[in-house]
């Protein structure tokens, strides 16, 4: 078998015992970067040189005798909103298209620190601000499983990698549904954890209060692996959990004994895909066949989630994203365009109060450095935000959309009185063709219905692949559990894996290969 | 002075920058001075991913300043985001406090020992935490060369003390505004200085005239002004008399009420002694504040609040008193001593401890001292003479044998020689005069000016003063009041 299809846990193992070099791992994947990122687009940027720098280094220092960490030099694609010192950081917007952070946030720091390879930078929506990658201003990233279709966003190019074995392990974030969505959509496992589980420092901020950094990975034992070098308390996060981080690596194996699951009915509604639908309750199946108790819950204050998510994450962004001005670093409008541009809006002045309406300079730089600098999607949440903040209309939504998360996370509270995890489909539909919601962005908010709550209610939820539609394409089952308890999510869905083996399946390009 | 056709109304924002070794939510040292931008890192930057954590002791600071200004100090607090745009605030809004501030309702007392206003409470609205801008460098010929920006002062904390619109003159506000800073200063909290900006003042300043319709109803209210770029307190005061008189006009011409026209800011220009318009914004400015959701709420416990109080220590209200009940001087040199600082206070005590007459010490202090130190633009630390040595010449004084003029020139010595009191003496040239020496020395005066002692016969007692200085002259130890009583003595026996 080619070292590609090998999990994470096993090539990990591999290196420890000195049969496979970092290096020669790391070419591996650099190689299939290179043959199928063309088609993929999965990466805004890879650095081969550096990668393999970082990867010889590792090798040095395991000749050398010294501890490897828990990574041991395994290869970690990066979503490319985390800062890293020195390194662009693009957040797939023009407004940081040249940005070299001087800092590394603290995960890249853990992952630096636990002997991670760090390959590439990974394509997203625009600020994170999206669910299939088409907002990026870059590029957009395909579907392995049918590159005519959508990878899911915002952490689509997070997710089309492990799908396309460009990585066995990535690393993405999850405001919304920003790594299960991708995840379910390419047929991969991904974790977004309890809400201060990971520290967001150096995390450049979509939404504050919702913002979670999380794992990508083929398998949960994986998403263990790589979960436990991401999680822990952070001094630099105020908003960080100090609570000790439990070794799921070591527990992911082991089952659990009078499992609870909680099918959330509100989530098998209408408007759901028959194949996600088939698919879920297949799911349900299994658990029920590993000695699950199945029984339905209700979350009934579910349907109000987009709407209340959509005025909370916009509300933040159009705060977290007024520091990017031109000010003082990224993307700035031409300042000889702007002059001349001004002077010729004086000199047609009619009067002197017109003249005195103009924009002043700075407040023109403004205006058009952010005009220019941002895309469509970025600029409509921007607008939502600030409109929902502004005096008179904050109490009708802004607070408004505050009591009825409160009503999420009282839903929450009642249905893990019932059940130990929450079962349901990760979306709608199976992945949607590019374009589907070029002019729908209403649409496109609507596929979050399923992942926006436990951002809401700052709960753990993780996606696992759990079927395939009749167009080959991969449906995700969502599973969610109360806050800090990643440990019960990642090992009710390896028991899942052990029964099932949707998440080895992989798009035809990688499984023909040897 | 003249009653005025108005009353004049003002509240007073005071922003104090809080004398932390670091910034409100990053490590970055708060020292004035240092090369522009040397004090920054990513959080206090603005740089995307950075987020803000409390300094605790920022905090602490701010209920210490808060206690004193007998605040309500709520258990839980809160931060919120203060939203405009301007090249100084680089994450494009403020961390600041909203609608829960961390201390509320509180006041301070004023009086003026000039007794132009009665002593009174001025009311505190609120203080609140909130971090610092940067400061903008703009070239004088704007469009010229583009601004420059120092992000060192960014994230400094700063605690806004918004008084209740109840001072009811330019002497009133002043009054506060030293009291206030006293009070800070004896608290710790702040520095306090002007001129490097860690204290700044803006005023709310409109007029209460009698409405002419209605005898006894509320009086009518003229629109509310801010003047701001006020750089000391005399500035502040002059700008409020300024502003009184021009409100005044403008009410006379316009007859517009609070509620007409949109709140005005005007700056203070301190060389034409005039206030000017700013360029007001066309719409009104919206914050959009809402609760900061990088920081958690801050949690005060009852006792961590007590702890605090019982640190206060003594204050300059309490203090003053103190002097005076235990001392025996006036609220005016009480006053004096006190906002001198707690350093001088503390000589002062120790000299009137060790002298034994409150008052004595007192004038020398006021007198002597506090001219030295002004003089010489030094603190009381620095001050040559330490207290012991200061009552030893006192206490020559006291007991007649040094005059106060001697007593000056052997401080004098003392200062400049670094000399005891004794060395200085003895330096000087004094040495005190045998009783029958000074008899035989009158007794020539008396002798050599029978003009003289038939004025003080004829009871004019003051005559004896010329005789005094003729002695001086001859012997400048002498002691005049005992010369005085001899030749006194000596005239009447005379015949």
């Amino acid at each position: 078998m080619s070292l590609l299809k090998k999990s994470a846990v096993e090539l990990v193992s591999l290196l420890r015992d000195g049969e496979l070099t970092s290096a020669d791992l790391t070419r591996a994947y650099l190689n299939q970067i290179e043959e199928h990122e063309g088609t993929i687009q999965a990466f805004l940027h890879v650095d081969r040189e550096a990668a393999l720098q970082q990867a010889e280094d590792l090798d040095r220092r395991r000749a050398a005798g010294e501890n490897m960490g828990p990574l041991g030099g395994l290869p970690v694609a990066v979503k490319d909103l985390l800062c890293t010192r020195g390194v662009t950081t693009t957040c797939a917007s023009r407004m940081l298209e040249n940005f070299r952070p001087p800092y590394d946030a603290t995960v890249i720091a853990r992952l630096k620190a636990a002997g991670a390879v760090l390959i590439g930078r990974t394509n997203l929506d625009e600020f994170a601000m999206g669910g299939s990658c088409e907002n990026s201003a870059f590029q957009t990233t395909r579907n392995p499983w049918d590159p005519e279709r959508i990878p899911g966003g915002s952490s689509g190019g997070a997710a089309a990698c492990v799908a396309a074995a460009m990585a066995p392990l990535s690393v993405g974030s999850d405001t919304g549904g920003s790594i299960r969505q991708p995840a379910a959509l390419c047929g991969v496992t991904g974790l977004k954890p309890t809400y201060g589980r990971v520290s967001r420092y150096g995390l450049v901020a979509f939404a504050s209060s919702l913002d979670q950094i999380g794992p990508l990975a083929a398998t949960a034992e994986d998403v263990a692996l790589l979960l436990e070098v991401l999680a822990g308390h952070d001094p630099l996060d105020s908003t960080s959990i100090d609570a000790p981080v439990p070794r799921y690596i070591e527990t992911v194996r082991q089952p659990l004994e009078g499992l609870r699951v909680g099918l959330v009915t509100d989530h098998l509604a209408e408007q759901l895909d028959p194949d996600v639908e088939a698919a879920v309750r297949e799911a349900v199946r299994v658990y029920e066949s590993l000695g699950a108790n199945v029984e339905e819950v209700s979350l009934p204050h579910s349907r109000y989630g987009i709407a209340t998510y959509y005025v909370i994450a916009p509300s933040e962004a159009s705060s977290n994203l007024a520091r990017y001005d031109g000010a003082h670093y990224g993307y700035r409008t031409d300042e000889s365009a702007l002059q001349a541009e001004l002077a010729a809006e004086r000199a047609a002045a009619q009067s002197e109060q017109e003249e005195a309406r103009l924009d002043t300079p700075l407040v023109r730089m403004y205006r058009k450095t952010r005009s220019e600098g941002f895309g469509a999607e970025v600029k409509r949440r921007i607008m939502l935000g600030t409109y929902a903040l502004s005096s008179g209309y904050y109490d009708a939504y802004y607070l408004k959309a505050l009591k009825v998360r409160r009503l999420i996370v009282e839903d929450y509270r009642a249905a893990f009185q019932k059940a130990d995890v929450l079962l349901g489909p990760v979306t709608p539909s199976p992945a949607m063709p590019l374009g589907h919601f070029k002019d729908d962005p209403l649409g496109m908010y609507l596929t979050d219905l399923f992942t926006v709550g436990a951002n809401l209610a700052g709960i753990a939820g993780i996606s696992l692949p759990c079927g395939q539609s009749r167009e080959g394409l991969p449906i995700g089952l969502h599973l969610q559990a109360p806050p800090l308890e990643e440990e019960r999510l990642l090992r009710a869905a390896h028991m899942f894996q052990t029964a099932t083996d949707w998440h080895r399946r992989r798009p035809d390009f990688v499984a023909s290969e040897d | 002075m003249s009653e005025l056709p108005y009353k004049i109304v003002i509240g007073l924002e005071v922003h104090v920058q809080l004398a932390t070794q670091s910034k409100l939510f990053c490590r970055c040292s708060t020292q004035f001075g240092a090369p522009p931008n040397t004090q920054t890192c990513p959080v206090c930057s603005g740089m995307p991913g950075a987020l803000p954590v409390l300094n605790r002791e920022a905090y602490r600071m701010a209920v210490r300043a808060a206690l004193a200004l007998n605040c309500e100090i709520p258990e839980f607090t809160k931060w919120d985001r203060k939203q405009y745009y301007y090249p100084d605030l680089p994450k494009g809004y403020q961390i600041s406090q909203f609608d829960l501030p961390m201390s509320q309702h509180g006041h301070l007392a004023i009086s003026d020992p000039k007794n132009r206003f009665e002593p009174k409470r001025v009311g505190i609205i609120r203080a609140h935490l909130e971090e610092d801008a940067g400061k903008s460098m703009h070239d004088e010929q704007a469009g010229t060369a583009d601004s420059r920006i120092d992000l060192n002062r960014c994230g400094t904390p700063l605690l806004e003390i918004v008084s209740e619109p109840e001072m009811y003159s330019p002497e009133e506000a002043k009054a506060y505004l030293t009291e206030l800073k006293l009070l800070l200063t004896y608290l710790e909290v702040s520095d306090c200085n002007m001129q490097e900006g860690s204290l700044r003042v803006d005023a709310n300043v409109n007029l209460h005239i009698p409405d002419p319709d209605a005898a006894d109803g509320p009086p009518i209210a003229t629109p509310i002004v801010e003047v701001k770029n006020m750089n000391s307190f005399r500035a502040v005061e002059r700008a409020l008399h300024y502003e009184a008189d021009r409100q005044w006009e403008v009410w006379q011409e316009s007859h517009q009420r609070l509620g007409d026209v949109p709140k005005q800011t005007r700056g203070w220009d301190e060389n034409a002694e005039i206030t000017r318009g700013q360029r007001s914004k066309e719409e009104s400015s919206d914050y959009r504040y809402f609760p900061d959701p990088d920081l958690v709420p801050v949690v005060m416990s009852a006792k961590e609040t007590a702890e605090i109080r019982n640190q206060l220590g003594e204050l300059p209200a309490a203090l003053r008193k103190r002097l005076e009940e235990t001392y025996g001087i006036k609220p005016y040199d009480s006053d004096v001593l006190v906002n001198q600082g707690r350093a001088l206070v503390d000589y002062y005590i120790e000299l009137a401890e060790q002298c034994g007459d409150g008052k004595l010490a007192s004038n020398w202090v006021q007198q002597d001292v506090l001219r030295l130190l002004n003089e010489r633009e030094i603190s009381i630390d620095d001050y040559a003479v330490r207290p012991s040595a200061f009552a030893e010449l006192l206490a020559k004084v006291q007991d007649g044998k040094l005059d106060t003029s001697r007593g000056r020139e052997v401080l004098a010595e003392m200062i400049e020689a670094g000399l005891s009191v004794a060395d200085a003496m003895e330096k000087l040239g004094i040495a005190e005069v045998d009783d029958s020496e000074l008899v035989e020395l009158c007794q020539s005066l008396i002798a050599a000016n029978p003009k003289i002692v038939a004025d003080i016969q004829a009871g004019n007692l003051k005559a004896a003063g010329a005789l005094i200085g003729q002695a001086k002259k001859q012997n400048p130890n002498v002691n005049p009041s005992r010369v005085r009583e001899l030749c006194i003595e000596l005239s009447s026996e005379a015949s």
